[in-house]
């Protein structure tokens, strides 16, 4: 039961070659007047970590959404992990899309009243047998260990059996991470997941994001509000200013005017 | 103590609210219904008065209760049908009330906001019809007895839970619903992965509801002739048999209160 995402495994790609994220004239609106993404041409290669940094509503988190095809893109074309789609991608396409990619929210989204280790099981949910998924009760044995080592990923083993809603935020966000990282996707998507700690924790919660991705060989792709997150955890840091890329380079050649510039307020 | 105001020009707000003339003649309308309708059918207090001494003259006849062990014998059995009628049909129709639910559950079920809208109104239309009269259909379909019972308490059932369940999946946690669909998961994933899990308290206390009020009808379906300690209770007043009606009378309440009871101490342990 194990081999089929166990094959799926690729080591750390150590060669930043491969695109595994395209976009070419991406838009989004959600209705006629407001347009939230205004073109946006962006390129994720294996195993880069890309923050994705602006002020809020700038389109950060729909762009991640259009990127898995969570929303529906208004224009333009988007090549995920092999997949290319323009609006939302078709069933199948999504389904494999979806089994590849692990995705982690900015609040922890667990199931508040299973236990810790059913909600890592959820991660198998795109995988053939799904409805085994559900729970711990119900998973196939492989699935139930691979759901506790996600845990030891994130030293939260003696916690499989506690309810989730039992744990601190910061442990329920590490869960969340188990969660993402339990079929070891190839592209781990983030959407702000340390904006809902406490510093320590949030800070806490990064490192063990950058160093899983770096230990599994995993691409990750996340938000921030936080600069020091950005240019800590990052290889290469994306700007977004009112829907379009402001600008897309390494993190360790980003200055303190750079990131002004993301943040200045417009004069009215 | 006097209290400052940090700009007197600053007016207080009004102490009551202030009605829009909509809603003022609305009220005065619904004000004015209730009253005309207790000036025509409420008892007036000399109907009151002079029902008295008949209300006196039937208790009367109703006490002693009967407690011919034979007949008592005759009222366990009854009574275990009118269980059997409850447990029964509860069951059946909180299993059907759960996909029916699902199906009603706006933006969440399956079938989209018009199959939501119909499956919405076809559990309006299960709960408008009273039980009794449900009662009386199964009665003419499939005749005298417990199945016609158990069949009035399945709809019955379907119409109350199936209102609560989809209103508790509606309102379900959205949060861990975006999560499961972003792994991959479909709406079955969904429904059984997050929002049963979410909703379980509701449903079960929903549920614990639907079986107070399933004993609560089936004791009366027996009116109709649909099984259970009602026929016993309305072939008692036909013969006149006071001292048995009071009897089953005093025994239904017992019933009803030790099962309001025992549903109350399970919803608490829900909590």
């Amino acid at each position: 039961m194990l081999d089929h995402y166990i094959d799926r495994q690729t080591p750390m790609a150590n060669t930043l070659s491969n695109p595994i994220i395209t976009t070419r004239g991406l838009r989004k609106s959600y209705d006629r007047k407001t347009e939230i993404l205004k073109g946006i041409d962006i390129t994720i290669r294996q195993g880069e970590r890309v923050a994705l940094i602006g002020s809020n509503g700038c389109g950060k988190s729909t762009l991640l959404r259009c990127l898995i095809g969570l929303h529906e893109v208004t224009a333009g074309e988007v090549t995920a992990l092999g997949e290319t789609f323009t609006g939302l991608p078709a069933g199948a396409q999504k389904a494999r899309l979806r089994r590849q990619t692990g995705f982690v929210f900015q609040k922890h989204c667990l199931v508040r009243r299973r236990s810790v280790l059913s909600n890592v099981i959820h991660g198998m949910m795109s995988e053939p047998g799904r409805w085994r998924a559900f729970s711990q009760m119900t998973a196939p044995e492989p699935w139930r260990h691979a759901a506790l080592e996600a845990l030891s990923w994130v030293n939260l083993t003696d916690k499989a059996a506690a309810r989730a809603d039992a744990l601190s935020g910061g442990q329920q966000q590490r869960v969340s991470i188990a969660r993402a990282l339990v079929r070891r996707p190839a592209l781990l998507i983030a959407d702000e997941p340390a904006a809902s700690l406490d510093p320590v924790s949030g800070n806490d919660v990064m490192a063990l994001f950058a160093r899983l991705c770096a230990d599994h060989g995993i691409t990750l792709l996340f938000t921030s509000h936080d600069m020091a997150h950005a240019r800590s955890f990052a290889d290469r840091i994306v700007a977004l200013r009112a829907g379009r890329v402001l600008f897309d380079k390494p993190a360790a050649t980003t200055t303190d005017a750079d990131l002004d510039e993301v943040f200045r307020v417009e004069p009215r | 103590m006097r209290y400052s105001v940090s700009n007197p020009a600053d007016p207080l707000p009004s102490r009551w609210p202030r009605l829009s003339p909509l809603t003022f003649a609305l009220t005065m309308a619904a004000l004015a219904l209730v009253i005309v309708s207790v000036g025509q059918v409420a008892p007036t207090p000399g109907q009151l008065i002079d029902g008295g001494p008949s209300m006196v003259r039937l208790v009367d006849r109703m006490t002693p209760p009967n407690l011919d062990p034979a007949f008592l014998a005759r009222i366990f059995w009854r009574i275990i049908e009118t269980f059997q009628i409850a447990i029964a049909g509860a069951a059946i129709g909180i299993v059907l009330s759960l996909p029916i639910g699902w199906f009603a559950a706006r933006g969440v079920g399956p079938l989209g906001n018009l199959g939501a809208f119909l499956s919405k109104a076809f559990i309006s239309f299960l709960r408008t019809v009273p039980d009794l009269v449900w009662a009386l259909l199964f009665v003419a379909t499939v005749g005298l007895g417990a199945v016609a019972g158990t069949m009035t308490i399945v709809v019955d059932t379907i119409g109350f839970c199936g209102r609560f369940f989809a209103e508790a999946i509606e309102d379900s946690e959205k949060e861990p619903q975006e999560a499961i669909s972003a792994i991959g998961g479909n709406r079955l994933s969904i429904l059984f992965g997050a929002i049963l899990p979410d909703v379980m308290p509701s449903l079960i206390n929903t549920s614990l509801f639907a079986l107070e009020k399933a004993v609560r009808s089936s004791v009366v379906l027996g009116l109709v002739g649909a099984g259970g300690i009602g026929q016993e209770l309305k072939a008692a007043f036909d013969l006149f048999q006071y001292r048995n009606a009071s009897t089953i009378i005093l025994v239904i309440f017992l019933i009803v209160l030790g099962m309001e009871w025992v549903t109350d101490r399970l919803r608490r342990k829900v909590q």
